[in-house]
């Protein structure tokens, strides 16, 4: 009977003792927001809508743009990391979705496009977190340009990351020469992939069940 | 099958040679594989017997175990059964025949105030008339004597005699009048009575009612003593029963458990987080499923101190202070731990509206909550429920004791067939693996058939020699 008694105490401090793995989810989208890109702003707030009525409690999810220089955390729109509590979660998904309103309506159109920046500060922000899960949204045309003096030549570690780029939108030159297009999807996922992320490209907004 | 049929030039030779080389030797040893295959079949044979005897005394030992695992929870029942009718019996007792000193004594009241009012009520009868003696006196005057005053005597009499009659007349009649009077106040005096006698028969009706079942409960008692074949048969079938409907009961009370689970799983993640984890399980749902445990161990209690059940002798034979104060305890504990699953299902409902308001926002769907107006009849019926399935579950205790012991039986009923079958079976292989060696035996002289007839035409031709030389001699 003893023995008995000690191997279910065992076992239970095995199932309770092991090596805590987090299970929960971090997301961290990206929105360009340069030139004509700052039009479809309405389409990632579906989106932010979206993926924040698909996380749970202590998940972690931050909205930041994509401008000139997008390595800072002041380009960081609204974040938040869920509370335990199910009543307080929905509180700060409303808080974050007003935030996320608010900034659709005074979003400014940005002269650059720093999408590895923005990456950076990304992987930098969900491995702070260290969640379970980590997805990185790039709602963007993908198409990056630097302002002079910006280093971005870097190869971003995203190892355990999963890269969905979304609303990838074709531009006027890419109606022209589609390779251009095709070319700068392909250049990205090398760059994603490289480094031991996972790389998607959605599209069709309708479809959006397979994000998280 | 080639090489085998070319170790000489000619396929048939090489064939025949094949098989003379195989026979010769299956032929010589034909005595000792005989013995081998008889000895290997009689042994399994043997060993499946045995088995099978072993299986059979055990099914036999468990079956002597079950029957007084059957009588004994019989005996038991029983037991419990005389002892209610015997309180039953106490009861009315104490209730109707405690008071028959009052009883008699208001049946004494009410025959002695009927004979006091009968004896008021004599017909008492009229004076002999007075004009008798003077007619008497009439008859006894000469003849001598004045006519004419004779006629005024019976004048007078006539006269007397009216007046006599109508004094006597209302005189009787006031008399009967009284009588009747007196009669009528008689009469609830024997409506009492009768009521009183009336009520006396209904409890002496009762208790030989009571004392017939018990006698009934008795003869049954002594059957289960004695061990009789037809209480053994009687009680396994009530055991079966009781098993079926217990366990029937107690699939409805998990039913209720897990809509009691449902209710509360939700908000207590409020409590205790919503993604902590206990192993594979969430913490929320741990807890909740504790609360529910929790709750039908108080209603195990309390019905064990109301003395319902007898799961545990501890509780049944404590003292009835002690066990009183444990009722108020566990009723007590329960009762919290209802309106704390009240408050929870009030909870839930508050998320629940909550989460519909953040998604139909999220959704950008802002009257999906419209209907918002109604939803306080759900939320009162998820209080509702959360506060009776507790005390409803309390009741589970019931079956969940009949389920126990008829659980023993069945289990031993069920293991005693298992035993039957697999004795049955044991003696089946042992008979199918001599039948085997048998089989194997004359399948082994089908191809020696040649050689065997060979030998036996020998045999029978040395037999004839001999007969003849023993004839000739």
């Amino acid at each position: 009977m003893k023995k008995l008694i000690l191997v279910a105490l065992v076992a239970m401090l095995v199932a309770c003792g092991g090596d805590a793995v987090p299970r929960n989810t971090g997301v961290f989208m990206l929105i360009d927001t340069s030139g004509t890109y700052t039009e479809e702003i309405n389409k990632a707030e579906q989106i932010i809508r979206y993926t924040l009525s698909k996380l749970d409690a202590t998940d972690s999810f931050a909205v930041a743009r994509i401008d000139t220089g997008s390595f800072s955390e002041k380009d960081i729109v609204a974040k938040a990391s869920f509370d335990d509590r199910p009543s307080a979660v929905n509180r700060q998904k409303r808080l974050f979705a007003e935030k996320i309103s608010e900034f659709v309506k005074t979003a400014s159109p940005a002269p650059y496009t720093d999408i590895t920046g923005g990456l950076l500060q990304a992987v930098e922000f969900l491995n702070e977190k260290g969640t379970g899960k980590k997805t990185i949204l790039i709602f963007s045309d993908l198409k990056e340009d630097l302002e002079e003096g910006y280093i971005r030549d870097i190869d971003v570690e995203l190892e355990g990351f999963e890269v969905i780029a979304l609303n990838v939108t074709k531009l006027r030159s890419d109606n022209m020469d589609p390779r251009e297009y095709l070319g700068r999807l392909e250049a990205w996922q090398g760059r994603v992939e490289k480094t031991g992320g996972h790389w998607r490209v959605i599209n069709d907004l309708d479809g959006l069940d397979g994000l998280l | 099958m080639s090489f085998m049929l070319g170790i000489t030039p000619w396929p048939a030779v090489s064939a025949l040679l094949w098989i003379v080389l195989i026979i010769a030797p299956l032929y010589l040893v034909r005595g000792t594989a005989h013995k081998t295959i008889h000895a290997a079949a009689h042994g399994l044979h043997r060993s499946f017997r045995i088995a099978s005897k072993a299986v059979s005394r055990s099914e036999k030992n468990l079956a002597l175990r079950n029957r007084d695992v059957l009588l004994a929870a019989g005996r038991e029942a029983k037991e419990r059964i005389i002892e209610r009718e015997f309180d039953r019996i106490n009861e009315t007792v104490r209730k109707d025949l405690a008071n028959y000193s009052s009883l008699h004594r208001a049946l004494s009241e009410s025959i002695d105030s009927i004979e006091k009012d009968h004896q008021q009520a004599v017909d008492v009868p009229p004076d002999p008339p007075g004009w008798v003696k003077a007619v008497e006196a009439v008859a006894k005057m000469s003849a001598a004597e004045d006519r004419n005053s004779v006629g005024n005597i019976l004048g007078d009499i006539h006269r007397s005699l009216n007046k006599a009659h109508k004094e006597a007349m209302s005189a009787y009649h006031a008399a009967s009048g009284k009588r009747h009077q007196l009669l009528r106040r008689m009469r609830p005096g024997w409506r009492q009575i009768q009521q009183t006698l009336t009520k006396v028969g209904k409890s002496v009706d009762s208790l030989l009612s009571r004392s017939v079942t018990i006698d009934r409960h008795m003869q049954e008692y002594e059957d289960i003593v004695h061990g009789q074949d037809r209480a053994v048969s009687v009680l396994s079938s009530s055991s079966l029963v009781n098993f079926f409907v217990s366990a029937f009961v107690l699939c409805i009370a998990i039913g209720g458990a897990t809509i009691n689970f449902s209710l509360i799983a939700r908000p207590m993640a409020e409590m205790v987080g919503g993604t902590s984890l206990i192993g594979n399980f969430r913490t929320a749902d741990i807890a909740a499923l504790v609360i529910i445990l929790v709750e039908i161990s108080m209603g195990l209690f309390l019905m064990e101190s109301l003395r319902i059940t007898r799961l545990f002798p501890v509780i049944g034979a404590l003292p009835d202070k002690t066990r009183v104060r444990m009722i108020w305890i566990t009723f007590s504990i329960l009762f919290l731990l209802a309106g704390v699953e009240a408050g929870l299902a009030y909870m839930r409902e508050v998320l629940l509206h909550d989460e519909l308001a953040t998604s139909a926002l999220l959704r950008g769907d802002g009257g999906a909550t419209a209907t918002a107006q109604y939803m306080w009849i759900t939320t009162a019926a998820q209080m509702g429920m959360g506060f009776i399935l507790p005390f409803a579950l309390t009741f589970v205790a019931i079956p969940l004791e009949t389920f126990v012991h008829s659980l023993r039986t069945v289990v031993g009923l069920f293991a005693i067939s298992l035993m039957r079958t697999l004795a049955l079976a044991l003696r089946l292989f042992g008979n199918v693996f001599l039948y085997l060696g048998v089989l194997f035996k004359q399948v082994y002289d089908i191809p020696l058939f040649v050689p065997l007839w060979l030998e036996e035409r020998m045999n029978r031709a040395a037999e004839t020699d001999g007969l003849m030389t023993r004839a000739r001699q």
